[in-house]
Formats: structure tokens, C-alpha cells, sequence
């Protein structure tokens, strides 16, 4: 403790250093997980062949979701998206996004909202004829400090029709 | 500063430092708000830069008894011997 700028500078490293920990214990705050959520295609809007070859196809879907139980006070926002999952020839897994949200607080993780896809519905070729498909959601907890945890429901049981309409 | 209030300083500023985490995360915890936590340990830094950091007079209680002027005069340093005999004389 010889002067000003050497005081200065253990308490600054000091400082710094209990800083880290403390995030480092914020970062173990864990609640309990109940999410739960359900989708329901209200309407095929339409359902065409590209020109390009792809198959494309348009949708309403209702969603509804509780992803409250996913906050704690670390948590800083959950990003949740809605994928369509199917199996083709080609590809054993075929995963689409069809809608997102950024949910940045617990009162917003409850909601309910119809929509037609936010991101376009297309196939790498022309398979989605009579295609059975899950519906799943994902979300994403980013914390303010440490580590991100994602997990998903699927839903299953949902088709596409037979021709283009 | 003199030694004793080095060693105070010191203690201070652990001391104080950690309190301040501690009382930081109890209220941020129970209020479930990580920013009420971070203000309240920033404020404990800066509470602890101001108590510690500057050459306060309590720091200074036990101050060195440095040599008087006119006591050193008194008894002047030895003359370091610059001879050219290498004869080295063991005292």
C-alpha cells in the first residue's frame, strides 16, 4: 500500500474479481420448468409448385403458449420459434422455421396469436404432397450472465393435402 | 502513510468489499432483480474507493520517527576508503 496508484489499482482487481463470482453464483439460479404450448393449423391458405420446382405453402396457425415458468431473475429474454419437421427421401430430417418471437419479460411469455408464417414454408424439391409433419416449439433462455439453455415440444399429427390447391 | 495504516487500509478494503457483495446479492436475490444487485455493488465500490484509496489522516497514526537533521550532522557517515592496496584489513 506504498501509494495512491497501488491502492487504487488491489481494489480495482478486488473488485473486479468478486464480480466474477458473484455472476458465477447468479448463473446456477434455476426454476422450476413447466412450459406448455399448442398449435393449431386454422387454414391452408394455399399450396403451389414453384417455378423454380419447390414446393411452397402458405398457412394460418394459432399459437399458444405459457413459458412463464422459464424466468428467473437472470434470465434477460427467451426466444421461442415455431419449426415444421418432416422426412423426405432426400433429407432424413427437414427442419423449417415458420414464425419467431423475442419474449423479453415473464409477463409476455403468456400469449396467444393467430398468424399466417412469418418465414416462407418451402421444400428442397416437391415432397410436401400428403406430407405428414410435427409442429415444434423451440425456445432459447438467454441469461444475463451464463449459460443458455434451449429445449422444445413437439407437436405431432398434422398433414398436408394430397394435390396443390 | 505509515506502516500500520498501510496494513488498515488493506483490511479495509477487503473487508469492505466483500460486505458490499454479499449484501448486494442478498437484496438483489429477494427483490429477484440482477440490476438492484449490480447498483448496489458498484455503490459499495465506490463507498470503499473513498474510504481506502486517499491518504487519509487516520491512516497516519503511528508515523515514523524519522532521523532529526541536526542528530545526523552529528555523527557523519563513514568515508568509504579509495586506496590503490589491495590489502584487505578485517575490522
Amino acid at each position: 500500500m506504498h501509494s495512491f496508484g497501488y491502492r487504487a489499482n488491489s481494489l480495482l482487481t478486488f473488485a473486479v474479481t468478486i464480480l466474477a463470482f458473484m455472476c458465477a453464483i447468479v448463473s446456477f439460479s434455476f426454476s422450476n420448468q413447466t412450459p406448455s404450448a399448442q398449435i393449431q393449423i386454422l387454414n391452408i391458405n394455399w399450396f403451389q409448385k414453384q417455378p423454380h420446382g419447390n414446393d411452397e405453402v402458405s398457412l394460418t396457425l394459432n399459437i399458444t403458449a405459457d413459458l412463464q415458468s422459464l424466468f428467473t431473475w437472470n434470465t434477460k429474454q427467451v426466444f421461442a420459434f415455431v419449426a415444421a419437421e418432416y422426412k423426405t427421401s432426400k433429407n432424413s430430417l427437414n427442419q423449417v422455421s415458420l414464425w419467431d418471437a423475442i419474449i423479453p419479460e415473464k409477463e409476455h411469455a403468456k400469449f396467444w396469436i393467430q398468424i399466417s408464417n412469418k418465414y416462407r414454408f418451402i421444400d428442397q424439391g416437391y415432397n410436401l404432397r400428403r406430407k405428414d409433419f410435427n409442429l415444434t416449439l423451440h425456445w432459447h433462455v438467454m441469461p444475463k450472465t451464463g449459460k443458455m439453455f434451449a429445449d422444445k415440444i413437439v407437436m405431432s399429427g398434422y398433414s398436408l393435402p394430397d394435390a396443390y390447391r | 502513510m505509515d506502516w500500520q495504516g498501510q496494513k488498515l487500509a488493506e483490511q479495509l478494503m477487503q473487508i469492505l468489499l466483500l460486505i458490499a457483495a454479499v449484501v448486494a446479492f442478498v437484496v438483489g436475490y429477494t427483490t429477484a432483480s440482477f440490476r438492484t444487485m449490480m447498483l448496489i455493488y458498484a455503490g459499495g465500490v465506490g463507498v470503499t474507493t473513498l474510504i481506502t484509496v486517499p491518504n487519509w489522516p487516520f491512516f497516519n497514526r503511528h508515523p515514523l520517527k524519522w532521523l532529526d537533521p541536526s542528530e545526523a550532522e552529528k555523527h557523519p557517515k563513514p568515508e568509504v576508503a579509495v586506496s590503490s592496496k589491495k590489502k584487505s584489513s578485517k575490522k
